[in-house]
Order: C-alpha cells, then sequence, then structure tokens
C-alpha cells in the first residue's frame, strides 16, 4: 500500500483524482459531446467555488478561526453584482463588445470592493472578540450570516433576482456535437487566473512566506517579530473580496438569485475547505474541482444521488485522507 | 547590569498557577541554565518572557527596559530569539525559506550564513529541502541557526537535547559554545551532563519558583545540592 502510495505520489499523487474521475465519468457517459459539455460545466463551477472557498481556507488555517458567516460575502457579492448589472442593463444588451466589457468589470469591481470593506467590518467588529473561542465563533458568525440574510430580504426583497450577462458572454463555442457555454469558459479562466496570482503572492512573496508559516505555527511566527493579528486582518479581506467575487460569478453562472445563496454555497464552500485541507490553496483548487466535476457528472448519470454527492464524497476522502487531500501542514 | 532581570513573575495557565513568583538575573556573555524536573515551570518561564504567556504581577526587564506586556513581536524585535521545546520548524517551507523568514530585510547577511553553513554543515546541504524531511538533529539545527541568521543579544533554548542522538548532542554542544561567545543563551535543560558542560551561571526551578541561584561550577561541586534538587546522583 506504502509503495503504491509512493508510486501514485510521483506520478501527481492526488492531483491525479480529477483526470481518473473524469476518466471514470467518460467510460460511464458514453457521449463524447455530453462528457466534454459536463466537464467544463465542473471545472467552470469547481473555479467559481475556489474562488469562493479560497479565503476561507486560510482564514481557517491561520488563525484557527470558523467562519461560518464567510458565505455572506457570497451572497452580497451577487446581488451587489447583480445590482450593478441591471443598473447597467442598457450597457449589456449593447453590440459593443467594450461597453459589454465595462458594464461586466464594474458589477465585479463592485462585488469586490464591497468585499473588502465588509470584510474589514466584519473582522474587526465580530471575528476579533472571539480569538481562540471556537465556540463563539460557531455562534456569533452564524449568527452574522442570518443577519446579512434579513438584510438582502429587506434591500432587495425575497422574489428571485434575474441576474443579465453581457452580451458578449451568452451563448456557446459550438464544435461539432458539442456545445461549451462562454460564460463557463470566462468563469473557469477568471478562476485559474485569481489561483495563479495567489499562487505568485503565496510562493513568490514575503507576505505569502508569512501566511504559509502563519498557517503552520502562529507562535513562532510571532517569535520571530511579526504581528500576525494584522496580517490576518489583510488575508480576511482578501478572503472576503475573493468570495464576493465567487458569488458576483455564480450569480452570473445560475442567472437567478435569492437571498438564500449564501446558505446554500455554505455547505459546499465548507465541503471543498474540508477536502482539500486547511490552509491550503492547491488543496482548496483540488477540492473545488473534484466537487464540481463530481455534482455535475452524478447530476447526469444518478439525478437522484446529486444532493447527497458531495456528503458521500466528503466522507469517501475524509476515510481516505482525514486531513484532506492537500493541508498545508503536513 | 545584568541583560535579563526577572522579578517575582507569576503566570497562571487556565485556572492553574504555573509560577509562583520566579526571579532571577541573567547577566551578559555565556550560557545561563534553567535546571528543573518535569512541570517545575522552566517552559513556562520561556514563554512567559516571550510573551506567549501573560505574566502577571511580575516584571521581565531586559536590557534596562521593561519588556513586561510587550507583543511577543515587540519582544523578538528587542533582540530576543526563542527556540522552543518543539522547535517550531515551519515543515511546509524549505530550509531556506525558514532562514529567510526570521531575516529582517528578506536577505541574508552572508557572512552570518557562511558562520551558520561552517556550525551546522546540514544546513547547507538540504538547503532546499522542506523542512519536514529533516531529521530531528537536522531539525534542531535549523532551529538555532534560525535563530542566529540576526544578530540577536539572547537566545532562550529549550531543551535541544531531548530525542538527539549523543553525536549529535555533543555538535550542539560545540555549537553552543561558539555562539555564548558572542550571544547570551538562557538555556532549559533536562541533560544535567550536558548543562554542566556548557553554564556559567545557572538557576533550579522547582514547583514555579527559584529555589537555588549561583555558579555553575559551585553547583557542580555540591553533589549534596545536586542530589537535593535534582535527585541526581553521584
Amino acid at each position: 500500500m506504502e509503495q503504491l502510495s509512493q508510486t501514485l505520489e510521483r506520478f501527481g499523487g492526488v492531483y491525479l483524482l480529477p483526470f481518473a474521475l473524469a476518466v471514470v465519468a467518460f467510460i460511464m457517459i458514453g457521449a463524447p459531446s455530453s462528457w466534454v459539455t459536463l466537464t467544463v460545466a465542473g471545472l467552470a463551477m469547481g473555479m467559481m467555488v475556489f474562488l469562493m472557498a479560497s479565503g476561507l481556507s486560510l482564514v481557517f488555517g491561520l488563525m484557527d478561526v470558523l467562519n461560518f458567516g464567510h458565505s455572506a460575502f457570497v451572497s452580497f457579492g451577487a446581488f451587489v453584482a447583480a445590482s450593478v448589472l441591471a443598473a447597467l442593463g442598457g450597457w449589456l444588451g449593447s453590440d459593443s463588445v467594450i461597453l459589454n466589457a465595462l458594464a461586466l468589470i464594474l458589477a465585479l469591481l463592485s462585488a469586490v470592493a464591497f468585499g473588502v470593506v465588509a470584510g474589514w467590518f466584519f473582522e474587526s467588529v465580530i471575528i476579533k472578540p472571539v480569538y481562540k473561542d471556537h465556540l463563539r465563533q460557531i455562534l456569533i458568525t452564524m449568527g452574522a450570516l442570518i443577519v446579512s440574510e434579513q438584510v438582502i430580504l429587506a434591500i432587495w426583497g425575497g422574489t428571485p433576482i434575474t441576474v443579465h450577462r453581457p452580451q458578449f458572454l451568452e451563448g456557446a463555442f459550438i464544435f461539432g456535437d458539442v456545445s461549451i457555454e462562454v460564460y463557463r469558459v470566462f468563469a473557469f479562466v477568471l478562476g485559474l487566473a485569481v489561483f495563479i496570482g495567489l499562487h505568485v503572492l503565496l510562493n513568490r512573496t514575503r507576505i505569502g512566506l508569512l501566511i504559509r508559516a502563519g498557517v503552520e505555527n502562529r507562535e513562532m511566527v510571532e517569535s520571530l517579530g511579526f504581528r500576525i493579528d494584522r496580517l490576518f486582518i489583510g488575508v480576511f479581506v482578501l478572503g472576503s473580496a475573493l468570495a464576493a467575487l465567487g458569488g458576483a460569478m455564480w450569480a452570473g453562472y445560475v442567472t437567478l438569485i435569492t437571498p438564500a445563496l449564501g446558505a446554500e454555497m455554505m455547505i459546499v464552500v465548507f465541503i471543498v475547505v474540508i477536502i482539500g485541507g486547511l490552509g491550503s490553496i492547491q488543496g482548496t483548487l483540488l477540492g473545488a474541482i473534484i466537487v464540481g466535476l463530481t455534482a455535475n457528472y452524478i447530476g447526469y448519470l444518478a439525478p437522484k444521488l446529486s444532493l447527497a454527492s458531495n456528503m458521500l464524497l466528503m466522507m469517501a476522502i475524509l476515510m481516505w485522507r482525514p486531513n484532506g487531500l492537500r493541508p498545508a501542514v503536513k | 547590569m545584568s541583560l535579563l532581570k526577572i522579578e517575582n513573575m507569576k503566570t497562571d495557565i487556565g485556572q492553574y498557577a504555573v509560577l509562583h513568583g520566579v526571579s532571577f538575573d541573567v547577566p551578559e556573555g555565556g550560557v545561563f541554565v534553567l535546571l528543573g524536573r518535569n512541570g517545575a515551570g522552566k517552559t513556562t518561564t520561556l514563554r512567559s518572557i516571550m510573551g506567549l504567556w501573560s505574566p502577571s504581577p511580575g516584571s521581565v526587564t531586559f536590557r534596562g527596559e521593561d519588556i513586561t506586556g510587550l507583543h511577543t513581536a515587540g519582544i523578538a524585535r528587542k533582540g530576543i530569539a526563542y527556540v522552543p521545546e518543539n522547535m517550531g520548524i515551519f515543515g511546509g517551507l524549505t530550509v531556506e525559506e525558514n532562514l529567510v523568514l526570521a531575516t529582517e530585510t528578506g536577505s541574508f547577511d552572508q557572512a552570518r550564513l557562511k558562520r551558520i553553513y561552517e556550525l551546522f554543515p546540514a544546513i547547507e546541504t538540504f538547503w532546499t529541502k522542506q523542512a519536514w524531511s529533516l531529521s530531528g538533529g537536522q531539525k534542531q539545527m535549523l532551529a538555532v541557526a534560525r535563530a542566529i541568521i540576526e544578530p540577536r543579544a539572547l537566545i532562550l533554548i529549550d531543551e535541544p537535547t531531548k530525542g538527539l542522538a549523543p553525536s549529535i548532542v555533543a555538535a550542539m554542544a560545540e555549537a553552543f559554545r561558539e555562539i555564548a561567545e558572542t550571544t547570551t543563551i538562557l538555556l532549559v535543560e533536562q541533560n544535567f551532563h550536558f548543562a554542566k558542560s556548557l553554564g556559567r551561571d545557572m538557576a533550579v526551578i522547582e514547583d514555579g519558583r527559584v529555589v537555588h541561584t549561583g555558579t555553575m561550577a559551585d553547583f557542580v561541586a555540591d553533589k549534596a545540592l545536586q542530589e537535593r534538587l535534582l535527585s541526581l546522583s553521584a
């Protein structure tokens, strides 16, 4: 078993899992065109969930903070972006790609800006008083999630809101029998760009080095002369902004959003963080892609199982690797 | 003047009082050894000095400045390095990254790095390896190297020989002797033979109180005192 593990590790280890999943799904689905569509949908979904989950993973790993309110940023990101897109409806429907792109950029930037401000406020007012107290963290952040839902209800109402996509992201690329939605490709590319940016930040900068070290041993980083609490505010704000960006992208993906969006996504986001391993960006990406692919494949092959698929996946992975696929701390 | 002065330091961990009024002075230069049985409060003393646990009441004075209540990072920046019992190595980082993190500017003073290579050749050999893959002895070397990668006035080292092979312990003793020529070391140690070969001054702590202070030479000469305080038989 040990030898098998080492051999697998030489060829990519757990990073082979999405490929293995795709191969198994290809055999079971049978129709190549459906398989390609589902795979692209799974990758796009995975990338959007990665955006939402990456900050939570770092926050959890760095400060041992259980933030059940994280998905509030996802909700607000979705609603803020939807409002901006609705306000710029004229630009969205325009034939000009520049106006389309501007509307999209403004919507995404608004969501990110909201995430930055709300994240800073949330950390300073809600999280800081409950450092090192998991029970109070759970209670207060769950409470904050409920309050945020009510705030969304008060501002946007309870009726589902339709989200309009920019014209240039509508439609699909057609390759023979295969149809790939443009929006999914865009979501995948944006998620990949954020992952590369985070990877560079964490592995090529001194701040990234501090974050990685802090995830492993906060006390030791402080003993080397660094204020980890100040670093944590930065990480929290970054995570909130990414969650809001993920929410904004998700809004465009599902095109119909309700105030319950945050609570719905919270489960998926936590599953991804747990599967991936705490504090690890690579692990979060891996977990998100596996969750995205599984949800799409199972949704096609056994629709009745689709609701349970994430839970079953998490159980299977935790039985195999109790610390997740790629935990930051060995 | 003493480099570090601890007066009436009392530390509670949760509901338990661990230190009941620890007082001792660490003079500048050489190795000061803090001895004591398991659970006497040696590690708590070092952690309290570093601000990882807050002593209350009591005071810690470093180079004449009261550092009681300062944040751990602030205490470290005063020139105190800490090598904890578990070494505090960042396993997911490479040897180089572990060291560069301890530098002030993010770049190495080449003369100091050369000195570290001479003290601990394994550091150069495993420079690009992830720290989790090192042996226990190599991790301890890395932990000490990290403490001296920048000029420090005082290094607190907690049980550096624990679990190490005798050959590594001997190499560590040699390294500490060299380091102590320029930097004061406050060493917590249960291995008395290791401690006595290095210590110039010492204190014995028992049940959260300092019960003896003096020179190591006097302590080594007094077998009855050793037997009484540390249960060491000749």
